[in-house]
Order: structure tokens, then C-alpha cells, then sequence
């Protein structure tokens, strides 16, 4: 089962992809261990997953930490701190 | 109601609509958030608002249903622009209405501060200067903590 990814704002422009279909290695179960596995995906992802600590996710449209377990979301989102307002 | 669009809103309008049939309501609060011209010392030329489609309506629909289980309000609007914007132009609207001022006045400044930390939208400023995404600002999160502390409608 696939993923989809979405990136926005610098994280967007960093990895250079606003919306991905991934398939997850098993391993993965976490946003966290999720951002160190984007990071192996090359300079860009390195790059932009650099300072994952002030990256921010949703699942499924909804704010989750970075130890939020992945389950079966079908849309993880990452994105910098927000701004709106 | 909420409502992410690109156009701007008229608030007098806004207000006007959201009192219809509502003749219950004795107290309005509106606030507006405008693009300055100036951040960081920094001349401003034009902002960029990009969001989340999906989870905007979703986050701006969960602020508004707990503004509504904190206080009892008759109605409440959140607007929201998106696109290229240039100084002075609207970027927020903020209505609530209930039967008394302060139920209004809170619930606004509530829907506001939440906005601020929750809703996805980013900022990206353009000026002489270059174009830069707009950091968070630790002083909206402090605003936003203090309604963290239990239900404050019995106030």
C-alpha cells in the first residue's frame, strides 16, 4: 500500500516534490523514523529534513508529533512551524 | 462557517449576512488581519499564503466547534485568503456573535490565537531585500497556551 507525502512551504522548496506517492519500508513506524528515512532519499531530502526537529506532520490531516505512530494513514504531511493569520 | 478563498471579503457584508434572521444576537466582534508593509525592519512589497487544502477546513472547523462548546455564541464566520497578497490587503476575517459582548469578545480572541498556531497556512514575504518564509513567532504560541487552562465559559 502506498503513501502519499506532502511537503509545504521551505520543506516543499527543499525537496523540490509538494506531493508524493510512496511505498513506506516496514520499518518505518513513526514521523519520526519517517523524516530519517526521507533524509536517505538524497541531497534535497537531506537537505531539507536537515533540522527535522522543527519540522512539523499531520496524518491524515490532523497536527501529529513526532513520536505519533504512522498506522494506516493514507496522507502524511510535513511543513515548517505555521503562520497563517 | 468557514471559508479559505482567494478574493477578498467585504466585512460589512459579512457582518450584515451573519445577522439575518438572528435577532437574538446583541454583541459583535470582528477582527481583521492586514499585510503591513514593513517586517523586521525589512521594507514588504507582496506576501505569498500557501495552505494546506484538506486540512485548513478541517483544523479551521475544529477551532470553531471548540470556540462554540466554550462559549455560547449565536454565530461565528472565520475567513481566510490565500494567494499573492500586497500590503494593506485583507488576510483574516474573524466574526463572532452572541447575546452578550464578552462571550464575542473571547471567543474571537480564541479563534485567533489557535488560528495562529494551528491552521496550516504559511507566510513568504518578497521585499528589495529578496524573498524570505516568515518564522513562527514564539509570542503565538504563549497566546495560544493560556487557553489551555480549563474551560473558561464559566467566567
Amino acid at each position: 500500500m502506498t503513501t502519499r507525502l506532502l511537503y509545504f512551504a521551505w520543506v516543499k522548496e527543499k525537496t523540490g516534490v509538494a506531493a508524493e506517492e510512496v511505498e513506506l519500508p516496514r520499518e518505518v513506524t513513526t514521523i519520526a523514523e519517517l523524516m530519517s528515512w526521507l533524509k536517505t532519499r538524497g541531497p534535497e531530502f537531506d537537505n531539507a529534513f536537515a533540522r527535522s526537529e522543527v519540522i512539523r506532520a499531520a496524518i491524515d490531516q490532523t497536527h501529529a508529533r513526532h513520536d505519533a505512530t504512522i498506522g494506516t494513514a493514507r496522507e502524511i504531511a510535513f511543513f515548517p512551524p505555521v503562520t497563517g493569520g | 462557517m468557514i471559508r479559505i478563498q482567494q478574493e477578498d471579503f467585504d466585512v460589512g457584508e459579512e457582518i450584515a449576512r451573519l445577522k439575518e434572521s438572528r435577532s437574538e444576537i446583541g454583541a459583535i466582534v470582528a477582527f481583521v488581519g492586514a499585510v503591513r508593509d514593513h517586517a523586521g525592519g525589512q521594507p514588504v512589497d507582496e506576501m505569498l499564503l500557501e495552505h494546506y487544502p484538506g486540512m485548513t477546513e478541517a483544523e479551521l472547523q475544529r477551532i470553531e466547534a471548540e470556540a462554540c462548546v466554550r462559549w455560547k455564541l449565536q454565530a461565528s464566520l472565520v475567513v481566510h485568503r490565500y494567494g499573492t497578497l500586497k500590503p494593506s490587503d485583507n488576510i483574516v476575517l474573524v466574526v463572532t456573535a452572541s447575546e452578550h459582548r464578552e462571550a464575542a469578545f473571547r471567543a474571537a480572541e480564541f479563534v485567533m490565537d489557535y488560528l495562529k498556531t494551528r491552521a496550516p497556512f504559511w507566510k513568504r514575504e518578497s521585499g528589495p531585500r529578496g524573498t524570505r518564509w516568515v518564522e513562527a513567532d514564539a509570542r503565538d504560541d504563549a497566546a495560544s497556551a493560556r487557553w489551555d487552562k480549563p474551560n473558561r465559559a464559566a467566567e
